[in-house]
């Protein structure tokens, strides 16, 4: 078992033939994903790492019956390609792309809410379940099948807990980057909800950094609802007031979403948290005596 | 992006919301021209920078002749000023904005952020304007009304009279009050604002309401579509190294200690400084390489990395998922052969094509250091910097 994607899971690319496209799309193949199909508007029709191109994600969705998409565009047409895979029929978009407007988001968000699609990312690695089926930009060599879930804002801190969970042993059940954008397609909380329902989870590492309240909204739901152990590493206890940290949404503004204050809130709810980034796996220990 | 208020003003004014007449002055030969033809007996002049605090600071002042205008141009054209908000060394003003002085009768506040948690564009208005806001919210948010637009109907008066109910307006200021409102909604939809603030919205002597001050933070990531909103970008407010970088698509933050840090991952990078200080070293920046990068932007993030004098080490950490480890490793190399490196630096490769990118390391015969794990990275930078500051 896994959350979100496993070797079920019917995969097209949009935007297959740009150069990160094909390179990712080319490593997805390689460890095995059902990768269908790419969209490409103008390339209907040809043969791309040997996969047809379609010029719609509905014709897309016609010939392969995929139910998800892993998108590459540009960020200025991140709306119109995460839009047009909604309204396709497709349920489960990973975005990758970084850059996207704050106002499209809100909107992209908004209608994928409303048709019932899972949208995660954008300004994310996208997601792993490892031996099964990889959609994003990860490294595939360091994850191994295993029964830690993962969930990050950011994407090479991700790799670092995968990295640590696999050297000690653990693996992971599922690896889901949610982005670090002010206003991601999917939260902690829905992961999290995810990660408490899945038996092949047996544990959960959170990685959260500076800005927003995220990390305090998830302590809150923790507290309540989620009964498995869950170990949290926030970055960005060095980070200046005021400064974007690389991220769109990793600011602290007005003395909220501080790592110090993030760190309080999930305390508290029995989360246990480590101070040092290399300090994962041996928290997960702790958490769970294994 | 931060505008400045003149800047703010003249969007204020394009989308009809009440501003006064101003000039944004940059020398003080201007001053008594400016004054004339502004008209008033009073006027108010006020530094232009990227900060709040000004007041505080002396970077605001009524003047009561043109002379006092023209003095205090003096006093601070070409000069930095430091607020509670800038770093020690304050920031450069290029341009002081005139006014003639209002004579105000109330002082509201009204703004609009994206708010993170609802996921909406939220307006809040308060009764109590010229003050910080931040601070009401805590002492008295019983005295601040929000009101959250629906994307799909775009603002619309009733939020507007809601509000200006709320403040207790009268007839004649809540008909203006909405249509600062539904202007004020306009204007950020239509130029992708992250945040727009009138603190203080006076109600003058006269019944009139006026945007006594203006503060607008641009969506950086909208800048492709907005290219006249970008043309007003003024990089002198910004640090020069960080101007630099962001030429080169790469995110560099300056901070005061001496370990230089190049990461790719924003994440990643703050887990790098932060690992550094538990050591007990200190972080000289922060440093995106980014995902999808070039060795041009490599090398170049290396040479902004060495333009900090008090950098004694630089910690490299790279975890290989969009951006290939080998890629890394051809831009180390290349950035240290072009420039005259007299620094250790410390080298971590994980990831996509991390065994290409160590070998290529190993055999280009330079002297770099390289490290399997974080910690050990870190622990190796902060003995070579002189030691844990602790």
């Amino acid at each position: 078992m896994s959350i979100l994607i496993d070797r079920s899971t019917r995969v097209i690319c949009q935007g297959i033939t740009g150069s990160q496209g094909s390179f990712h799309s080319r490593q997805a193949l390689d460890y095995g994903t059902q990768l269908l199909a790419g969209v490409t508007p103008g390339k209907g029709g040809e043969l791309h790492l040997g996969l047809p191109v379609f010029n719609t994600v509905a014709e897309a969705v016609a010939h392969t019956q995929a139910d998800a998409t892993l998108i590459f565009v540009p960020a200025p047409l991140c709306k119109d390609s995460i839009l047009e895979a909604a309204n396709a029929g497709i349920k489960l978009i990973v975005c990758i792309t970084e850059g996207i407007p704050t106002l499209d988001m809100l909107v992209c968000k908004i209608r994928c809410d409303e048709l019932g699609v899972r949208l995660i990312g954008p300004n994310c690695p996208g997601i792993i379940t490892p031996g099964e089926c990889k959609m994003g930009i990860m490294p595939a060599n360091i994850h191994k099948p295993g029964k830690v879930g993962i969930v990050s804002r950011s994407g090479t801190l991700t790799y670092e807990a995968v990295k640590q969970t696999t050297d000690d042993g653990f693996g992971q059940s599922t690896c889901v980057g949610i982005g670090g954008d002010p206003i991601p397609g999917t939260s902690f909380i829905d992961i999290l909800t995810l990660f408490e329902q899945d038996p092949a989870t047996e544990a959960i590492v959170m990685i959260g950094e500076i800005g927003g309240t995220a990390e305090e909204e998830a302590a809150e739901f923790i507290r309540h609802h989620v009964s498995k152990p869950v170990v949290s590493y926030i970055a960005g206890v060095t980070a200046p007031k005021g400064k974007r940290m690389g991220h769109a949404g990793a600011i602290i503004s007005g003395g909220k979403g501080t790592a110090e204050g993030k760190y309080a809130a999930l305390e508290p709810a029995g989360v246990v948290t480590v101070r040092s980034l290399a300090g994962i796996g041996a928290g997960l220990k702790r958490a769970t005596g294994w | 992006m931060l505008l400045h208020e003149y800047q703010s003003k003249q969007l204020f004014k394009e989308y009809g919301l009440p501003v006064l007449n101003g000039r944004a002055i940059e020398s003080p030969l201007e001053v008594a021209e400016a004054c004339r033809a502004l008209g008033g007996s009073r006027w108010v002049v006020k530094a232009q920078v990227h900060a709040g605090g000004r007041g505080k600071a002396g970077g605001v002042i009524i003047a009561q002749s043109p002379q006092e205008a023209e003095q205090f141009a003096e006093r601070w054209l070409g000069k930095r000023l430091v607020t509670h908000q800038t770093g020690a060394e304050g920031q450069p003003v290029n341009r002081i904005l005139l006014e003639p002085a209002a004579t105000i009768d109330r002082e509201l506040y009204l703004g609009a952020v994206v708010d993170r948690s609802s996921q909406r564009v939220v307006f809040m208005a308060s009764s109590e304007g010229g003050m910080d806001i931040e601070e009401v919210a805590r002492t008295h948010p019983e005295r601040i009304f929000s009101t959250t637009i629906d994307p799909l109907t775009d603002a619309q008066p009733w939020q507007a009279r809601t509000l200006g109910y709320q403040l207790g307006l009268n007839n004649s200021q809540l008909k203006q009050f909405c249509r600062i409102f539904t202007a004020l909604a306009r204007l950020f939809a239509e130029r992708d604002l992250s945040l727009v603030e009138i603190n203080p919205l006076v109600i003058c002597n006269d019944g009139e309401l006026c945007c006594l001050d203006a503060k607008i933070n641009v969506d950086s990531n909208a800048l492709f579509r907005q290219p006249d909103i970008e043309a007003m970008n003024d990089t002198t407010q910004d640090d020069p190294r960080e101007v630099r970088a962001a030429e080169w698509s790469l995110n560099y933050v300056a901070l005061e200690g001496n370990i230089g840090c190049m990461v790719n991952g924003a994440g990643l990078a703050m887990g790098v400084m932060d690992t550094i200080k538990l050591n007990g070293g200190r972080p000289a920046n922060f440093l995106d390489v980014g995902g999808g990068t070039t060795r041009e932007r490599v090398a170049e993030a290396f040479k902004i990395i060495l333009s900090d004098q008090s950098v004694k080490v630089v910690l490299v950490n790279i975890f290989g998922g969009i951006v290939r480890c080998d890629l890394i490793a051809e831009g180390i190399i290349g950035a240290i052969k072009e420039i005259d490196l007299k620094v250790p630096v410390i080298v971590r490769l994980e990831g996509t094509h991390a065994a290409e990118g160590k070998r290529l390391l190993d055999q280009s015969g330079m002297d770099i250091i390289a490290s399997e794990g974080l910690e050990d990275a870190a622990q190796r930078a902060v003995a070579l910097a002189g030691g844990s500051s602790e």
